[in-house]
């Protein structure tokens, strides 16, 4: 197999956390507690987990728009992390990050077309008539109008603006784009319309997608590769075929079991999986797993240990005494 | 109460809006009637009318929105009658309403416990301690752990599963015929979705109430409704059971709707077809159906004459010229 694209090793952050005691060392919020996983060119892997469980601050650490506590980030055979400040700025180019929000993601001072080509003023790119005919060249892409170039993102509806979004995420050819829940505010008919664009453009340029998600439904479309998240860590990777037909931690499980289908007759209300409880604390999560406080098979190892990630199929990896 | 009694008629309601330049037609002659113990669910996107509708309901709309026409009858009475006081009895009492984010419909100063109990001492007149005391089973029953010590928390001190939960022991405090819930697990993960969509459904088993369930996702429909109203630019363009709905959709919005959706009991090969073109700009509606730019089968005559609402067998209603309504509900 050929070199991955992207490799994470034991990638953690810790965040301090203010207290009120006068004596002690302060506490630490884990919102990214020792993740490893890598993606292949030209592939997507799907990040997806419940709020907290660590999915945004893990795409920030591999952009290093923050920096991590400990770990390595190596993106086509490049430090990341510890590349100097020149060198970043030259990785930049290589990965882009798309956020949720498209609105507030673009500036609305400037125009639709000023704003896609903006990255390449920012990198020194081209003359000024070649960045605006890329930008040109980019609201095709992205299924926009040549009129649209001048118009402004407040004249534009949800979905069109995260198109915008897209199209300035891709004028600098990247190989690497992060995606955070690029599709989590939009309509039902418009978030089709995205990830359909998302897939032919993958397919098309060749792209590799990190993408983060709350929904399962959405990753299992659109990722080769999916890692569940909790409370910081990686409970269980695989393809997502396999994981989504056969989820072998618990966590997974439960959060398939609870979403309700589309299907009256597959599905109804007394049907769904309770987990119960709430996710506790980040602050302090409980020890061993962190999902035993929730977990229906829990057993006395798992409050004790903290199970690795272990290989139970090919390529398919789970973090849990049950399959140890 | 008999199982078949209508407790809500909503009669050609219409609500708008008086902007500078214009009036925007959000809930635009929307007639539905709604029986004891049954659950349905509006679903449709933004700017549809779903929440004005669920706000007019409740006579809760506040200028430049006016409910300018129709009747709501609840239980033989025209709410549309009511005077304010009048309507404030019923309001919390009879009908109680939940919202989709828990935090900005909680007073964050204070107590939640006293929140709650507040309706009961409106509502039922019960004393202070009468009311602490009702209050926390009422903390209990929704699931929240150690009531007694919670009652003095603050809304800041609770996970917003747990607020939602807070939410829904205020609604049910004086056992309302009809609650209306709108986006009540949009802002919630997906266990907790579960967690608070059984709660309502338990709720509703217990104490025969009605639901409606305002929502975005047909996941949610299809687990909680009874019946389904299909909302689009503030009108119903298709009404049925749920089984009907899902099984043999007729309005193409709905099949669109449905064939748009990313659905984890799909294949990887099936392809996603979007509804092209964006959802309805009230200010700027089209002539004839609202829906016509972005049907695949729009005619002439959908562009020049609006659709009324046709009747099939067991109540299926769909407006479109080109779409019949199903003579026969489709099996459960």
């Amino acid at each position: 197999m050929s070199e991955p694209l992207l490799t994470v090793r034991d990638l953690s952050k810790h965040f301090p956390v203010a207290r009120r005691k006068l004596l002690g060392g302060g506490d630490k919020l884990k919102a990214v507690d020792g993740i490893d996983f890598e993606l292949a060119q030209g592939k997507t892997l799907g990040l997806v987990g419940e709020s907290g469980c660590g999915k945004s601050t893990t795409a920030r650490l591999v952009l290093r728009l923050i920096e991590p506590s400990s770990g390595e980030v190596t993106l086509d055979g490049q430090d990341v992390i510890g590349a100097s400040e020149s060198k970043l700025r030259a990785l930049r180019r290589e990965m882009q990050l798309v956020f949720q929000d498209p609105l507030t993601s673009l500036n609305p001072r400037m125009s639709v077309g000023t704003n896609i080509a903006e990255p390449l003023r920012f990198h020194g790119l081209g003359s000024r008539a070649e960045r605006q005919e890329m930008a040109r060249e980019l609201l095709d892409v992205v299924g926009l109008k040549p009129r649209d170039f001048d118009r402004f993102p407040h004249e534009f509806s949800g979905g069109q603006c995260q198109r915008v979004g897209i199209a300035r995420a891709l004028v600098l050819k990247p190989k690497l784009v992060v995606f955070d829940e690029p599709v989590s505010a939009l309509d039902v008919s418009i978030q089709a319309q995205i990830l359909t664009l998302l897939l032919s453009l993958q397919r098309d340029l060749g792209l590799s997608y990190i993408f983060i998600s709350h929904d399962l439904s959405v990753i299992k479309r659109i990722a080769d590769r999916t890692a569940v998240m909790y409370l910081g860590r990686i409970v269980e990777t695989g393809p997502s075929e396999a994981l989504y037909r056969r989820p072998l931690h618990p966590y997974t499980q439960a959060l398939l079991n609870a979403i309700p289908l589309p299907d009256p007759k597959a599905k109804r209300v007394d049907d769904l999986g309770v987990l119960k409880g709430d996710v506790p604390s980040p602050i302090s999560p409980p020890s061993g797993c962190r999902f035993h406080t929730r977990c229906p098979h829990r057993m006395p190892i798992c409050s004790e240990k903290n199970p690795e990630l272990k290989e139970a199929e090919s390529g398919h990896q789970v973090a849990c005494f049950l399959h140890a | 109460m008999p199982d078949d009694e209508v407790i809500l008629e909503v009669e050609d309601l219409r609500t708008q809006f008086k902007l500078k330049h214009s009036t925007l037609k959000a809930v635009d002659g929307l007639s539905f009637s709604l029986r004891a113990g049954r659950t349905l669910c509006i679903v449709g996107e933004s700017g549809s009318g779903k929440t004005v509708t669920s706000l007019s309901l409740m006579r809760l709309i506040d200028p430049p929105g006016k409910i300018v026409g129709g009747r709501l009858i609840y239980r033989g009475r025209d709410l549309m009658q009511l005077s304010e006081r009048e309507m404030e009895e019923i309001r919390g009492d009879r009908i109680a309403m939940v919202f989709q984010d828990p935090m900005s419909s909680l007073n964050p100063s204070f107590r939640v416990g006293e929140q709650i109990a507040e309706g009961l001492i409106a509502h039922k007149g019960l004393g202070q301690e009468a009311a602490r005391r009702e209050t926390i089973a009422l903390m209990g029953r929704v699931g929240i752990p150690e009531p007694e010590a919670r009652y003095r928390d603050y809304p800041h001190q609770f996970s917003g599963g747990m607020r939602q939960r807070v939410l829904i022991a205020g609604a049910i405090a004086c056992e309302p015929d009809l609650l209306i819930a709108d986006e009540p697990t949009t802002a919630l993960d997906v266990t907790i979705q579960a967690q608070i969509l059984r709660l309502l459904r338990e709720i509703q088993t217990s104490t025969g109430s009605s639901l409606i369930l305002v929502t975005h996702d047909l996941g949610v429909v299809a687990a909680m409704a009874d019946e389904v109203m299909v909302m689009y630019a503030g009108k119903m363009v298709e009404y049925g059971t749920v089984e009907t709905i899902f099984a043999a959709p007729a309005h193409p919005y709905t099949k669109g709707l449905l064939s748009s959706l990313v659905r984890l009991d799909d294949t990887r090969e099936s392809d996603l077809q979007p509804i092209t073109g964006l959802p309805p700009d009230l200010a700027k509606l089209p002539g004839g159906c609202s829906f016509w730019p972005r049907c695949p089968l729009a005619e002439t005559a959908c562009r020049e004459t609006e659709p009324s609402l046709r009747a099939g067998g067991a109540g299926h209603l769909v407006a479109c010229h080109l779409a019949e309504p199903v003579a026969q509900d489709a099996p459960a």
